[in-house]
């Protein structure tokens, strides 16, 4: 039987399966393989809060979604074109997902009895047996059996050749997206390099898959999706937790400060805990701290001591430091203070996305405490913003916020790194040594910018002391003075507004310099936004998408182009909160579209809002 | 970091700061204050590499009154704020300003992890058994039974013992002092300073205000040689007016003899290395009331060697430097893969 190939601009598949059939591992795999293809991608992983939740469940099913193509690609994908399921609550978690005429590849092994009622199908129903299926192209596999058949001869316990199934599955994609093995080869080779009969086991599995696909006459037709015109240069692909890990030590190097990174484990925030303590030959110092509190006081004593200090946390966390917070921005000390945001309030939604704690960010301390915030838009925008805030935070004296969240912290793209060189240093300014003669130094004396130096114990003559209590102007000694504590208030905020001459302006992503509609978004939902104005724009509508990623201050001259359009149209993933914060400082009517599902919006939602906002 | 500058020795003087000391006339912070000003000339730190860290709390407004570098941080987490500072710069001497509710209460948390990390920083606990700086109500050193503005009817939680609370968090160095005795107090500042890991020292100290007399019973001419017990290592348990008194061990059982009926070498030998025997000195704890009590124990119940943190941590950072080469930023920044369009 011959087979043909059939040529598509875009794919998007999703990977779903138990919690433990390894579907994180084949996405990431596929990913990888996709991304040195050529193809520019977009994925997300989402998958559930228990390590392993009850087998065969509907709770616990994990899954991976990816979307690639020879053209740009903003999101992960709206609808899927390919569902691949490993077992029945797999199918039945995501069949709303697939787009009608769209493929679903199923391991029939997982749709048992057992498997059936676990997923909560009625009694005597199975979706790949009864018809229900048919608006879809559906291809059953047996795969565990076939990996069985595979490995028979390799002495290896059914347990562990069961756990090499998602190898199967993996390689047939590779076969119908016309995909090559190689890079999961040298994956296998290097993870289990220590136990060369794993590694022989994870090849031929993963090569039986592929040529199960080739030889099986169930399959007909292949798919080749063809390389994406990118901008020419040089890439890797990237997670966003990793690019905040790789921007905190470049920027650790590019400023000469050893960094200091205390944090406690939090989802989806220790990644970039994982990510910093293999990087220990950078002078990096992980401190796994016994709580939140902990992870940012040892942060404020490192940056006491003149190291590059970060925090991370997520929302719950955030809300243990606050205290702490408050006390950085007193000492006036650099601090990075990361939050990946996920569902709230309390622990919410720990593996689901959320945007909701701007507005901790923004008010979340007790007193006139203004910390500046800058957000991340995509994975690859972690590096640049978590790079940014530590710049912000040595050059001005402040703690600052980088916001991201659990969507664009576990997902990926294509990056075009940057040459190190292309990197713009910044320096801290130290406080220099004195002599007994020498003028008393002066701990809040502060230059034209405000900010104070930066005054390291150790250095002769520098001995001072600061703390939580308010503090005499240019003295630091401890006043209670009325009017002195109303300016040192009007002080530290001006100082932190001063940071808007030291950011870039804000400039429109797409569309018309000025209009009836602009979408402003921030964080994460950069790619559901430009998608959507993309194709609003290739209509013909007088649409602009701008993006903020620095929230506070705002650039200078964000107030200004909100004027320049007719209506303002603010997407988030939470219940109004940028929203909130730009008709308060600018005066504009801004309406707010809302998803507050935990996971991120399609384009087409955007769309349709955009739409219905034109017609008014 | 510093350049080297010529500076004379230290004095005492040169460590007070221009501040004015507001503490209540009469407390006991003013003493333990002169003996830490009047003992750091001694110990040879350049006054620049001192560092006194605090929480919140009547002692810990100490480092505004030390001419040294100083933080008056929050409630509770000076110690987290050390553990830190000292991880990026073991080479600075710091010292952590506590008192009983800041220490016990609401940084217990903080304090044993500190403990079990082994920081090499000295922690002075000031104990007066009652919260001073928000008038009055009881801490979690205070005796059951405590009348104070938050327990009119008499406190009903149990108090911590921190000496014992210290040793179970595996301390490496526990010393106990108080403020109406400042040669022991220097001989035992001296000692901490010394001892290369965390050391703490309880400080029984007297707030006059709101716990007046908490230890006078230790601390006063008439009662002090019958209460309180000295420990010096390598010496025989002895206390009394007349030093006929000592302590003797019958197996894990603990007893007062009279030196009349017993001879000295019977006695319990001090020995500051002594893990099990600390674990049994902590627990001269009973109520002073009750009679046939042991004494109080002063001085160090125990000391050990064990790795600091920050050693550990700044050698795990040269052998991956050794084992990696120095980082190089390019490099990671590429990752494993890469491919170009």
């Amino acid at each position: 039987m011959s087979k043909t190939t059939e040529i598509t601009k875009e794919v998007t598949i999703l990977f779903a399966g138990d919690s433990g059939d390894g579907i994180q591992l084949t996405g990431t795999q596929f990913s990888n393989t996709t991304a040195l293809f050529g193809n520019d991608l977009s994925t997300f992983p989402n998958f559930p809060a228990e390590i392993r939740a009850p087998q065969g469940t509907l709770a616990g099913v994990s899954g991976f979604q990816i979307r690639f193509g020879s053209v740009d690609i903003y999101t992960p994908g709206d609808v899927c074109d390919a569902l691949v399921v490993m077992n029945a609550a797999a199918l039945k978690a995501n069949i709303d997902k697939l787009k009608p005429g769209g493929v679903i590849i199923a391991n029939t092994a997982g749709f048992d009895g057992k498997n059936l009622r676990l997923a909560k199908y009625p009694e005597g129903a199975n979706p790949i047996e009864d018809g229900s299926l048919e608006k879809y192209q559906l291809y059953t596999i047996d795969v565990t059996k076939m990996t069985k058949e595979c490995l028979k001869d390799s002495g290896m316990g059914t347990k562990e050749i069961d756990r090499t199934k998602n190898m199967f599955v993996l390689g047939f994609l590779y076969w119908m997206y016309s995909r090559s093995l190689d890079t999961t080869i040298k994956f296998i080779q290097d993870k289990f390099k220590k136990v060369p009969e794993v590694v022989e086991a994870n090849i031929k599995v993963l090569k039986a898959g592929y040529h199960y696909g080739e030889t099986s006459e169930t399959f007909t037709t292949r798919f080749e999706v063809e390389k994406a015109r990118m901008e020419s240069g040089e890439y890797r692909s990237i997670m966003g937790n990793q690019a905040a890990a790789l921007g905190l030590v470049a920027a650790s190097v590019k400023s000469g400060l050893d960094l200091f990174y205390g944090s406690y484990p939090i989802t989806p925030a220790s990644d970039i805990l994982h990510e910093l303590s293999r990087h220990k030959n950078f002078g990096v110092k992980t401190f796994q701290a016994e709580d939140e509190i902990a992870a940012i006081g040892a942060t404020i004593g490192a940056s006491f001591g003149g190291s590059l200090a970060v925090t991370a946390s997520s929302g719950p966390g955030i809300a243990l430091k606050g205290e702490a917070i408050g006390l950085a921005l007193m000492l006036e000390l650099p601090l990075v203070i990361v939050n990946i945001q996920r569902g709230g309030p309390s622990t919410g939604l720990p593996t689901k996305t959320e945007q909701a704690d701007l507005l901790q960010a923004m008010y979340g301390r007790n007193g006139e405490a203004p910390v500046p915030i800058v957000a991340a838009s995509s994975p690859a925008d972690c590096f640049d913003m978590a790079y940014e805030a530590s710049r912000i935070a040595v050059e001005h004296m402040t703690p600052v916020f980088f916001l991201s969240d659990g969507y664009i912290a576990n997902g990926s793209e294509p990056w075009k790194f940057p040459k190190t060189a292309e990197i713009r240093p910044f320096a801290p300014d130290f406080a220099k040594p004195r002599n007994a003669e020498d003028p008393k130094f002066m701990p809040y004396k502060r230059n034209e910018k405000l900010v104070r130096k930066w005054a390291l114990p150790g250095t002769p003559g520098l001995e001072h002391r600061v703390g939580g209590l308010e503090k005499e102007d240019i003295t630091g000694n401890i006043s209670y003075d009325p009017r002195n504590h109303e300016h040192m208030v009007k002080t530290r905020e001006q100082k932190v507004l001063n940071i808007a001459d030291n950011i870039p302006l804000q400039e429109i992503d797409n569309g018309p310099e000025k209009g009836k509609l602009l979408v402003l978004g921030w964080g994460s939902t950069y790619g559901s936004i430009k998608a959507a104005v993309k194709e609003a724009v290739e209509e013909g509508k007088e649409v602009a998408h701008a993006h903020v990623k620095y929230l506070y201050p705002f650039p200078k001259n964000l107030g200004e182009m909100l004027l320049r359009y007719d209506k303002v149209l603010v997407p988030e993933m939470n219940n109004g909160q940028l929203v909130k914060i730009i008709r308060d400082q600018f005066l504009v009517p801004a309406e707010g579209l809302n998803k507050i599902q935990g996971i991120p919006f399609t384009a087409a939602e955007i769309k349709h809002k955009i739409d219905l906002m034109l017609k008014d | 970091m510093a350049e080297e500058l010529n500076t004379p020795a230290l004095t005492a003087k040169d460590l007070e700061s221009d501040q004015d000391v507001r503490w209540c006339p009469g407390c006991g912070d003013y003493s333990i204050l002169k003996q830490v000003q009047k003992v750091i000339p001694e110990l040879g730190i350049k006054r620049e590499d001192i560092v006194f860290i605090s929480g919140i709390g009547c002692s810990s407004r100490f480092p505004y009154y030390m001419e040294t570098f100083g933080m008056h941080s929050i409630h509770g987490r000076a110690t987290t704020i050390a553990s830190g500072l000292k991880a990026v710069r073991p080479e600075l001497s710091v010292w952590i300003v506590t008192g009983d509710g800041d220490a016990l209460s609401i940084g217990g948390n903080h304090l044993i992890h500190l403990l079990r990390r082994n920081f090499d920083v000295n922690i002075l606990l000031f104990n007066n058994q009652i919260y001073g700086l928000t008038k009055g109500q009881y801490s979690p050193t205070s005796e059951e039974g405590k009348v104070t503005k938050s327990t009119p009817m008499g406190s009903i939680d149990h108090p911590f013992n921190p000496i014992a609370l210290c040793l179970g968090a595996d301390a490496t160095f526990v010393a106990r002092s108080m403020d109406r005795d400042p040669n022991h107090m220097r001989d035992i500042l001296t000692k901490s300073n010394q001892h290369k890991g965390s050391s703490l020292v309880e400080i029984y100290q007297n707030c006059n205000v709101f716990n007046d007399g908490a230890f006078f019973v230790y601390t006063d001419k008439a009662t002090k040689a019958e209460q309180a017990i000295f420990m010096e290592d390598g010496k025989p348990l002895i206390f009394g007016a007349e030093s006929d008194k000592g302590i003797r061990l019958d197996g894990f059982k603990p007893e007062i003899v009279n030196l009349n009926d017993c001879s000295e070498d019977d006695l319990w030998i001090h020995d500051e290395t002594d893990r099990v025997k600390a674990g049994i000195l902590s627990r001269f704890f009973e109520d002073n009331k009750q009679p046939g009590h042991l004494p109080r124990p002063f001085g160090v119940f125990y000391r050990e060697e064990r790795d600091n943190y920050e050693t550990d941590l700044n050698e795990q950072v040269t052998a991956a430097k050794e084992k990696l080469g120095e980082g190089d930023l390019e490099s990671i920044i590429r990752g494993n893969y890469t491919w170009k369009i």
